[in-house]
């Protein structure tokens, strides 16, 4: 279906009429209808079990670290598939097309397709996967009762969430934006894009930028402020580390999106011309601040999970991390020098030979700390006792996997080289090796080594490793044929060809997206079946794979305070120098443990900016002024609410701690 | 935890506080403001100067006042929260400075190659 010229505004519905629900569109009606399906057995279930309550008691409205950060993980994981899926309908889309044939996705739903995907799988999957690690980890890391400012994280959270609905709401009520995941202008602009797709992925961005931007802050001041005695910031662990270099990537850089986008958003309501074409606009400008942020912004995605994978190789060699301090200044290195590079994501634009130079080479540069890393992992690693458990696995998986991703890289960095591939496929295959090879199985190393920490259960091996070993095999063969018709001049973002000859390579990345969704299927039958067998997998001990942070020291799941009493660190591996030195779980003299309350005001006024987020899309000016007083009205009700803390009394603790010291004696720790 | 109160937190070795600001150092802040706004003013109202050279000295003046207020108002001393707040700032330069002349000299050169087209407002539609 073509473009279809900008609807009438009314006065109640603004551009909203029938018109906008996609029913000529029969792959989304049908996945509107299982999706109601599936929505309402869901909402039947939980009324069925009387589980409102206890969600909204217990979880929607909590300010616990840990069960936001399960609840971002969970975000993570439902944004995954709905991203998946669209990688799935491209890949078979495109191995379909050839020879005369369409396809079966029409140009108008295939652009929509490949630009959801992109702004999904970023901002609501990687995203939401790595605040979630940040959050549960980091405080248990630096033996910390919480976050900083736990109601801003609740309200961080349902910030995210209501730019994810609000994305989601896209694919049923009008259309997402036609433009690629960065929304370039001019097409991005009023004039060429006059329908609410752009408007869809502006808000629900602005509003998800909100919530992203705040947990950085919070989790900054967290780990400036909160780490236990004696940890001193070269004592931090090293995904503490990476976290905090991340965050403040986040901190400075989603500013510039936010204002990037604030002004696409005055072109298109406002009529004025940043990046127009014509009166005096310039669309290179929008393009240049776009990867200020953009840059910074794959760093923020990967540096947390160069701290995973330091982590689990350190634990699973049974061995002090090797070079510490080298892997320390290697991510300050990184978080500085991510900021040097944007423009080598358009040297095909036209600066001149200077420029270009000068950020290819400052992108070649930081294949060094990068490179420093991975020795520093390869050095752990030689001569310990490597113990290959499902995060192990996926760490040496990743680093076979993201040495391909980041040499294709290097290989971009160089500019003539650049004017040959930009655009390609070969860029494609480049940045899925390094977000998948990279992100990607990092989080799965995390989610297999940290489970056990959330739960009190280790997830099932079996259903692990095939969901491995099909990822990784899915993975280089759904990219490595992209790499060969990137070398061959396929550019991205095609939805029909012309030469048959192409096909086979099509066809096999299309496999390869079949392995991995099956692998992606394993993950879930994991799931399900470690929860199913909990009790077989259950660890008592709270440090099942002899851990050497701090995160180890308490019980599984950490109880709602984390630490009894705050430790005292002595050395860098605390947990590890606590075993070694014999140190004993205080068992007596508790005293009473102050906390923060739960508070629903994080979930309304994140619902109040999804309302106001569709009321912009749709120009229903009624509803932008009524939800914007309701939300300044929530915030000035919630600054009333003076019921903000409590204290957990003594005798609680001592009955938690005492049956901790149970369970410790039983398993005969 | 905003109202943090484990038992330990008190011996942090990064322990806050924030510099006592005296009414001298508001006095001295409010003189040199005073001072450093005097001056530009009295240039451009007499012009003594080339207009250029009153350009570049009031922008002199003005870096001096944003340290001023920085350093007597904000109280951004090295010591301000630890060192933080030092780092912070000039992480913050560090990454506008980037930010703002990168874009400037980038523009710049696409400006120049790709922008061939006049950018007189009357000869558009």
């Amino acid at each position: 279906m073509t473009p279809h010229p900008a609807p009438e505004t009314g006065p109640l519905l603004g551009k909203l009429s029938l018109d906008a629900l996609p029913l000529h569109e029969p792959i989304l009606v049908i996945t509107f209808i299982a999706v109601a399906i599936g929505g309402l057995a869901l909402v039947a279930a939980i009324t069925k079990y009387r589980l409102w309550g206890y969600l909204w008691k217990e979880w929607f409205t909590t300010v616990d670290h840990k069960r936001i950060g399960i609840m971002y993980m969970i975000l993570g994981l439902i944004m995954f598939l709905r991203g998946f899926s669209d990688a799935i309908m491209m890949r078979l889309q495109q191995a379909m097309a050839f020879g005369g044939s369409e396809g079966y996705l029409p140009a108008h739903h295939y652009d929509q397709v490949f630009t959801a995907h992109g702004v999904i799988m970023i901002f609501f999957v990687a995203m939401p996967f790595i605040t979630g690690l940040m959050n549960y980890i980091v405080p248990l890391q630096i033996g910390a009762r919480d976050v900083s400012f736990p109601f801003l994280n609740n309200f961080s959270f349902w910030m995210t969430t209501a730019g994810a609905v609000l994305c989601m709401i896209s694919l049923f009520v009008g259309e997402f934006a036609q433009t690629g995941w960065l929304a370039y202008p001019p097409l991005s602009g009023i004039a060429y894009s006059p329908n609410v797709g752009v408007d869809y992925y502006i808000w629900s961005l602005q509003i998800a930028g909100v919530g992203t931007t705040l947990s950085g802050i919070n989790l900054i001041v967290t780990m400036l402020k909160l780490r236990a005695p004696g940890m001193r910031l070269m004592k931090m662990p090293v995904f503490t580390w990476t976290s905090l270099c991340a965050n403040i990537l986040i901190v400075a850089t989603f500013p510039v999106l936010t204002a990037t986008l604030a002004l696409l958003t005055l072109d298109r309501y406002a009529g004025t011309n940043f990046f127009t074409n014509d009166f005096g606009g310039s669309p290179m400008m929008y393009v240049n601040l776009i990867w200020i942020w953009g840059h910074p912004e794959v760093y923020i995605l990967i540096l947390p999970l160069f701290g995973v994978f330091s982590e689990v190789t350190s634990t699973f060699s049974g061995k002090r991390l090797f070079g510490y301090t080298s892997m320390v200044y290697a991510t300050i290195c990184i978080t500085i020098l991510s900021y040097l590079v944007w423009l080598h994501h358009f040297f095909t634009m036209g600066s001149g030979a200077s420029v270009n130079s000068f950020f290819g080479i400052t992108t070649m540069v930081i294949s060094i700390p990068t490179g420093a890393k991975l020795f520093n992992w390869l050095f752990t690693m030689y001569r310990g006792r490597i113990r290959f458990e499902l995060p192990m696995m996926w760490t040496v998986a990743f680093m076979l996997t993201f040495v391909v991703g980041g040499m294709t890289g290097v290989l971009l960095a160089v500019p003539p080289a650049d004017f040959v591939l930009h655009n390609s496929l070969f860029l494609v295959a480049h940045f899925h090796n390094v977000i998948i090879g990279g992100v990607l199985f990092g989080l799965f190393a995390a989610i297999n080594y940290w489970w056990p920490k959330a739960f009190g259960f280790k997830l099932d091996v079996f259903w692990g490793k095939i969901s491995f070993w099909c990822w990784v095999v899915g993975f280089w063969l759904a990219f490595m044929p992209l790499y060969i018709l990137g070398l061959m001049g396929v550019t991205r973002r095609m939805r029909v060809f012309d030469d048959p000859s192409l096909q086979i390579w099509f066809v096999v990345a299309g496999i390869g997206a079949a392995v991995i969704a099956v692998g992606i299927a394993a993950m879930l039958v994991q799931f399900a079946v470690s929860i199913w067998r909990r009790d077989q997998l259950r660890d008592e001990t709270g440090d099942p794979w002899d851990g050497r942070t701090l995160e180890w020291a308490t019980s599984s799941p950490p109880p709602d305070y984390n630490f009894a009493f705050t430790p005292v660190i002595h050395d860098l591996d605390a947990w590890h120098d606590m075993k070694r030195r014999g140190h004993g779980r205080p068992v007596t003299g508790f005293r009473d443990i102050h906390m923060p309350s739960n508070t629903g005001a994080g979930i309304i006024l994140a619902g109040i900016s999804l309302v106001m987020g569709f009321a912009l899309v749709w120009h229903i000016w009624w509803l932008v002024a009524a939800s914007f007083i309701a939300l300044i009205g929530a915030a000035i009700v919630h600054t009333f609410n003076y019921k903000r803390d409590f204290d957990i009394p003594a005798a609680t603790v001592a009955a938690v701690e005492d049956a901790r010291t149970r369970q410790l004696a039983a398993t005969g720790a | 935890m905003s109202r943090e109160s484990t038992p330990g937190h008190a011996d942090h070795p990064h322990e806050i506080e924030m510099p006592h600001a005296s009414l001298r150092d508001y006095l001295i802040g409010f003189a040199l403001s005073v001072v450093l706004t005097a001056i530009p003013f009295w240039l451009v109202m007499t012009m003594p100067l080339s207009a250029g050279a009153t350009a570049a000295i009031i922008m002199g003046f003005a870096m001096a006042q944003i340290v001023v207020h920085m350093v007597f108002f904000l109280h951004m001393t090295p010591k301000a929260e630890g060192g933080w707040s030092l780092i912070s700032l000039v992480f913050t330069i560090i990454v506008l400075g980037i930010a703002l002349a990168g874009s400037l000299w980038v523009m710049h050169h696409l400006n120049t190659n790709m922008m061939p087209m006049p950018h007189d407002m009357n000869q558009l539609p």
